[in-house]
């Protein structure tokens, strides 16, 4: 869907991205991460022509991107950043509004598509539609910016820090629907953050940038157990590499079915993450592991964290 | 009175009560009531012949004088407006740092010598007069302009780009809609400054409210200076009120004070 080959970009003769090779298959989620300063944005920012690149070749669908008409391009793709930048003067409704009234829908057909958005994204139609951007919270401005950018139901969807300036509960409420509209839409998403659990939590493919150039890309777990360098070792935190990689498995991968024990049971959703949490906090060896309906499914054991041996 | 729909009284007295509509009012009684006042200006000043201006109606000289600000103030809103506008395009920027110093320059130059120059040239009469209030005019409008347009947010303008607005577009509907209150402050103050500059036009023969007020001068008659100066005053006083209602709602959309309670986030979305 979007390819980067030998793409560079530099700013007053200094390389901001450097000779970047990269492909993002159609329907990924793709996270850039990095220092700030590494490029991520520049990078983000040339898929929509927001930055226009020095040499290489950047294709979306197979074209040059400078084959688009930039305005026609960025209709295509939804564009959300972190300060939001709702429109202050344009209400809720107005604001998702704009691409497909750049776009000419028909009025009933906006007016169907915003009150879609605003369920999609856990706000009352009706009681919100018609607000300001001021009479809202940050967590529910952030989610209107995302309901923006998802309007026109685009190819790609493209998010500078979007979350980088909420408090951690409503970040994790929202990295929640992201990953939930992703998995519903199948869209390619190109997420920008230099929150190492942000893109260990929400990123099919990671990419660790440094100074305009890729250091490694790969699975969180590919990039936690063989990451390439001791920069990077460093970039996930290297003390607690293995708290990190019992947050990307679930319980439900590890419990022993059938079996039974007593005491606060644990979702089988849940992380191993939190289950390590819970031994440690209730003192035991053993969890008893409920499904979403609160039926006992089996139990998880201490020794279940560690992994299996190969 | 009692069997009346409850609703329209209340709008009749809402309206009755306004500060802009008692303006308003003093406005039209004193410009057409002017000469029933003869007793009362006679009692004030005994030794004066004549307490009463009477050259031209009161109305005539307000109707000029509004004509001769609506005139100059339409040529200055366009041409602030779009000097202003025109160095913050791409195209322009390298001229605003000269429009900027035109304009600090000429903020110094007091109307009373615009005039003087203007006459010799142009000749007496609308003209200097049109020239100079045009002059006056165009640097509020401009300025404002320019700190409207710099006081939208960046993040605004790169999101408006990046969901592909193009850039006339981004422009006309969200720069200027955001710009506006600003921009008009900008119109406010011309306008109510050439209100009273309109004035001084009176000198190179233009009719307005300022005659009175020369002729008071020079013929020592305070009976007319105050006539004119009250009339000015009042008429300066219901632009710049008419202007507060209309910044009021340009920006209905910003949050007022006060409003930060009333907006409290539902908890159930707040998550
Ligand atoms: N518009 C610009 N003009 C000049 N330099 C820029 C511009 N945008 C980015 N840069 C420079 O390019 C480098 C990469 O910036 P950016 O992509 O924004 O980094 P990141 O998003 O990873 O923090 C930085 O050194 C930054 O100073
Ligand atoms: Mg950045």
């Amino acid at each position: 869907m979007i390819e980067f080959a030998q793409v560079s970009k530099s700013f007053d003769g200094q390389r901001a991205v450097d000779a970047l090779d990269l492909v993002i298959p159609q329907g990924e989620l793709a996270v850039l991460i990095g220092t700030s300063g590494s490029g991520k944005s520049t990078t983000l920012k040339m898929i929509n022509r927001l930055v226009e690149y020095d040499s290489g070749t950047l294709r979306f669908a197979g074209e040059d991107v400078r084959r688009f008409r930039p305005e026609t391009l960025r209709r295509r793709m939804g564009y959300a950043i972190q300060s939001i930048g709702l429109f202050p003067h344009w209400t809720v409704e107005q604001n998702i509004a704009t691409v497909p009234q750049l776009l000419n829908w028909p009025k009933p057909r906006i007016r169907d598509r915003v009150t879609e958005l605003l369920t999609l994204l856990h706000l009352e139609p009706e009681q919100y539609r018609r607000r300001f951007p001021h009479q809202l919270s940050g967590g529910q401005q952030q989610r209107v910016g995302v309901a923006r950018a998802l309007a026109a139901d685009p190819d790609v969807l493209l998010m500078d820090e979007p979350f980088g300036a909420l408090d951690p509960v409503t970040r994790a409420a929202l990295q929640d629907e992201l990953r939930r509209i992703h998995a519903l839409s199948g869209k390619t998403i190109v997420l920008v953050t230099h929150d190492i659990d942000e893109a260990l939590g929400l990123a099919q493919r990671i990419v660790l940038l440094e100074r305009g150039r890729i250091v490694q890309q790969g699975s969180p777990l590919e990039l936690l157990t063989r990451p390439a360098s001791d920069a990077v070792r460093d970039f996930i935190g290297r003390s607690d590499i293995g708290i990190k990689l019992l947050a990307l498995e679930r319980v439900a991968a590890r419990a022993r079915p059938g079996e039974a024990a007593t005491g606060d049971p644990i979702a089988a959703g849940a992380t191993l993450r939190e289950a390590l949490s819970a031994f440690v906090t209730r003192g035991v060896e053993r969890l008893p592991v409920i499904d979403a309906q609160g039926r006992p499914v089996g139990t998880l054991h201490f020794a279940d964290l560690l992994p299996p041996a190969p | 009175m009692s069997r009346r729909p409850q609703g329209w009284p209340k709008t009749l007295r809402r309206w009755a009560c306004t500060p802009l509509s008692c303006s308003l009012a003093a406005l039209l009684a004193l410009t057409l009531g002017m000469p029933a006042l003869r007793p009362l200006f006679a009692a004030l000043f005994p030794e004066l012949d004549r307490p009463i201006y009477q050259q031209d109606s009161f109305a005539a000289l307000v109707l000029a004088h509004v004509s001769l600000v609506a005139a100059s103030s339409a040529v200055a809103i366009v041409a602030g407006s779009v000097l202003g506008l025109a160095v913050c395009r791409p195209a322009g920027r390298a001229f605003r740092p000269l429009l900027e110093s035109l304009l600090a320059m000429s903020q110094s130059f007091p109307p009373v010598a615009v005039l003087a120059v203007a006459a010799p040239l142009i000749g007496f009469g609308e003209a200097p007069a049109l020239i100079a209030l045009v002059l006056y005019g165009v640097l509020p409008i401009a300025q404002g302009t320019l700190a409207g347009l710099d006081a939208v947010p960046a993040a605004t303008r790169e999101v408006a780009q990046g969901l592909g607005f193009a850039p006339w577009q981004a422009l006309w509907r969200v720069e200027l809609p955001l710009a506006a209150p600003v921009i008009l402050a900008g119109v406010r103050t011309s306008v109510v400054i050439n209100i009273g500059t309109a004035t001084i036009a009176s000198t190179v023969g233009a009719k307005t409210l300022g005659s009175p007020i020369i002729v008071g001068l020079s013929g020592f008659n305070t009976a007319y200076v105050i006539q004119g100066a009250v009339l000015v005053a009042l008429l300066a006083i219901c632009c710049d009120q008419l202007f507060e209602r209309l910044q009021r709602r340009l920006s209905a959309w910003q949050p007022t004070e006060g409003a930060a309670a009333e907006t409290a986030p539902p908890p159930s979305a707040g998550h």
